[in-house]
């Protein structure tokens, strides 16, 4: 018996980030060990929640190009409000989340095109990230540092918690009886809403979720740098979009995963390092995660075919 | 014999799309125990009638009321659920990115908890092998993954199983039309077995003979009225056409008009790939080709090998909803789309051209629609096909072929388009033909049935007998 194209798909992400990993290793011996891993993947956990974010969008077949400026906005309150008054920080964060929830709302109801709404926006939320914190500064909580630069044994944090937040995530939309219908929402919304439940519902619980990975994401991000800037997460809407993408997703049918989304996203975390060991110029790091999405996804293209001539 | 009840009642009740009267005036009852047969053209309002019913929408006056149900609240499809009644809608409506039994999730709101997926899956299976038996389907499978009738079996094995709530009502809506003969003949002896066992079903469908043979009663409708109902007894073939209104006339049998020598200029001479003899395909000038057999044996892929646009080839699809219509353009555009290298003026599109042609052929074959300018998927699924088939008829294309492109017409458009193929084929063209229909095979000059993607069979029209292509069709695997 041959393995399945669809089973050979699904280990697609792990297939990439395994072979960039072992060529980071190969390069580098060092990286070999707690600390080394523990600083390659330093920043994946704010990229993956981020990714998270978009995937729930990207679940119901809508698009958020505003995430980066929202983890912006995070990251701004988190430095100042959630730091010098932290009940007003919290109230403010919830209030993010809240927006979020009414934006999915709004976009259901009125039948907007995501990217119109969520483009206009992400001018919205650098606005706002710029008023809290108009320089960069300010400073994270203390808790905040200390969970992020928490020194687990044997294993470091920073997998330990992204493996926890895949599994959780995909129990929550791949496993859970919920989870069904929300992905049946970006399958087939008619058929959904005939079986006699709510769209508004779903897209409301979906917009609601990626707000809360948004605020987890910036939260995160200033864990790691220990001061804020309004500009500081501009580049995670595209970031999002590559890990989804990477990690198995399709932008539209309610195709989606959420291991392979944090795969990706730690396979995009990955080619600055990678590039920095073999002596490229970090500017070509973008360029780089473009070549990488290229390869994957004529991958995924090359396994499609051989499906469909069977 | 159980007492019949009422279970669901409308009384003049009617729908209103814009000035358009879809419904006017409708009374009817559901009793339970009983099988309504739902017949009418397309646009005859069946399909608004039973989204009423299953309460997608809303009647713009009168009232639809269930006997079960204490305090009226405003029946919707939550409503209509919770009291027992499913639907199987035309149009295939599962979601393909989730599994059999994750879609039987969607379907059963009480299916939750520890271990749902293992339920879902066992019921789904289960139902599969009650209804279908030999399916071959498992709950692990994927939508996507399966063909069309597979996914009809699975959508009809849906409405069909149980949860927490009683199941009083099935409204299926051309439960038929993607099932080849043998799988139809299962589902119709199980509705026949539900409905002794006191159920309720409703039956639309454009196999009239189908009708006749399972339901207990029969209702006909004709411009958004109900014009006849009786006892299925009272109706025969003739009769149920006649309060239809349709404008169908016994087709006169074609065998004087089927060419029995093939001559003229060959145009196509080719083999299935998976051909282990030497039989092949050959299609002259001018002839309507039929490929038959039962569904999925290899046809689709038989046309897709021919299929090639650069030598003046036209697909009309079967598959309107994904192969067919694009969705967002109007008629005119959709019509056009097949011709539009030749109304081109100065790098643009010439719409002037494109609403002429469009307005051509809305007459040619009576499009129903106020205008070519509206949105194609204002039309009724039979309308929308007969777009397809302008598009593929106005292009400048030698050689049409058509995947099952009949599926959930009703007969006035299919007498209209067989009229036309005819008319077409004598004026040069060249048709190939997947058909599921036995009937249709007749309008053809020359037949190959199909089995296991190979030609199992091939022989002229005036040959031909229904006997001869069953047997084609089953040599092996029956035995």
């Amino acid at each position: 018996m041959s393995i399945s194209p669809r089973l050979f798909r699904s280990f697609l992400p792990a297939f990439s980030l395994s072979f960039i990993l072992i060529a980071i290793f190969y390069l580098q011996p060092r990286t070999v060990s707690y600390f080394g891993v523990n600083l390659l993947f330093n920043l994946a956990l704010p990229i993956a929640f981020a990714t998270l974010a978009q995937m729930c969008i990207i679940t119901v077949n809508d698009l958020d190009l505003g995430i980066g400026a929202f983890v912006g906005v995070v990251a701004s309150i988190g430095a100042t409000l959630l730091n010098d008054t932290p009940l007003l920080g919290v109230l403010a964060l919830l209030a993010c989340i809240l927006a979020y929830a009414a934006l999915g709302a709004l976009i259901h109801l009125r039948q907007l095109p995501s990217i119109v709404v969520t483009l206009g926006m992400s001018f919205f939320w650098l606005g706002l990230a710029l008023m809290i914190l108009p320089r960069p500064g300010g400073s994270s909580p203390v808790w905040l540092r200390e969970i992020m630069t928490f020194k687990t044994p044997w294993v470091p944090f920073t997998i330990i918690a992204l493996f926890v937040v895949a599994i959780t995530v995909h129990w929550l939309l791949k496993s859970s009886a919920y989870g069904v219908i929300l992905r049946g929402v970006g399958g087939n919304p008619t058929s959904v809403e005939r079986a006699g439940w709510s769209l508004l519902k779903s897209k409301v619980v979906m917009y609601t979720l990626a707000g809360c990975f948004g605020v987890l994401s910036g939260l995160a991000l200033i864990g790691l740098t220990t001061s804020g800037d309004a500009n500081i997460a501009l580049r995670y809407t595209l970031l999002s979009i590559a890990g989804v993408i990477l990690g198995g997703g399709e932008f539209t049918g309610g195709r989606i995963s959420p291991i392979g989304a944090v795969l990706g996203a730690m396979t995009l975390t990955l080619t600055g390092s990678f590039l920095a060991f073999l002596k490229i110029s970090p500017d070509w790091q973008i360029g780089a995660q473009g070549g990488i999405l290229i390869i994957v996804l004529a991958l995924r293209a090359l396994i499609n075919r051989a499906e469909s001539s069977k | 014999m159980l007492q019949r009840k009422v279970i669901v009642e409308l009384s003049s009740m009617g729908k209103k799309f814009g000035i358009v009267e879809a419904l006017k005036d409708i009374n009817l009852q559901i009793n339970s125990g009983e099988c309504t047969g739902l017949v009418g053209h397309n646009g005859a309002g069946k399909s608004t009638l039973i989204n009423v019913l299953s309460g997608v929408i809303e009647p713009s006056s009168g009232s639809v009321r269930l006997v079960s149900d204490k305090q009226s609240a405003d029946y919707c499809v939550a409503v209509a659920h919770r009291h027992g009644i499913r639907c199987v809608f035309q149009e295939l409506s599962l979601c393909p990115n989730l599994s059999v039994a994750e879609n039987t999730r969607v379907m059963h709101g009480a299916m939750r908890g520890w271990g749902w997926r293992k339920r879902a899956s066992a019921l789904i299976v289960s139902m599969l092998n009650e209804i279908f038996p030999g399916h071959g389907i498992k709950g692990s499978d994927f939508i996507e993954d399966l063909t069309i009738s597979q996914r009809q079996m699975v959508e009809i094995a849906r409405a069909f199983s149980t949860t927490n709530i009683d199941l009083k009502l099935v409204i299926l809506d051309e439960p038929t039309s993607s099932l080849d003969a043998i799988i139809a003949a299962q589902l119709m002896t199980y509705i026949r077995k539900f409905v002794t066992e006191g159920g309720a079903c409703i039956l639309i469908s454009h196999m009239l003979e189908e009708v006749l043979a399972s339901c207990d009663r029969i209702v006909v409708m004709r411009d958004g009225t109900i014009v006849a109902t009786d006892s299925a007894q009272q109706f025969n073939r003739d009769s149920l056409v006649h309060a239809m209104g349709s404008v169908a006339r016994e087709y006169q049998n074609n065998t004087d008009s089927g060419k029995t020598k093939r001559s003229g200029k060959m145009l196509i001479e080719c083999a299935p790939i998976k051909q282990q003899d030497q039989r092949q395909l050959q299609a002259f000038a001018g002839e309507i080709i039929g490929l038959a057999g039962l569904a999925g044996q290899g046809q689709t892929k038989m046309l897709l090998q021919l299929f090639a646009p650069k030598q003046s080839m036209s697909f009309v699809a079967g598959d309107r909803q994904n192969d067919g219509v694009f969705p967002l353009w109007s008629i005119a555009e959709n019509i056009a789309i097949g011709s539009i290298q030749s109304m081109q003026r100065f790098f643009m599109t010439d719409t002037q051209a494109s609403c002429k042609l469009a307005g051509n052929w809305q007459q040619k074959i009576a499009i129903r629609t106020p205008s070519v300018q509206d949105n194609i998927l204002s039309l009724s699924g039979g309308n929308q096909q007969k777009v397809l088939f302008a598009r593929a008829l106005a292009s400048p294309a030698q050689v049409i072929l058509m995947d099952d492109p009949m599926r959930g017409v009703d007969i006035g458009t299919k007498q209209d388009v067989y009229d036309m193929l005819r008319e077409q084929a004598q004026s040069g063209r060249t048709f190939i033909w997947y058909t599921t229909e036995f009937d249709e095979l007749k309008h053809c000059d020359h037949v190959y049935v199909f089995r296991d993607d190979q030609i199992v069979l091939d022989l002229p029209s005036h040959q031909l007998t229904e006997q001869q292509v069953i047997q084609a069709s089953f040599q092996e695997s029956i035995a």
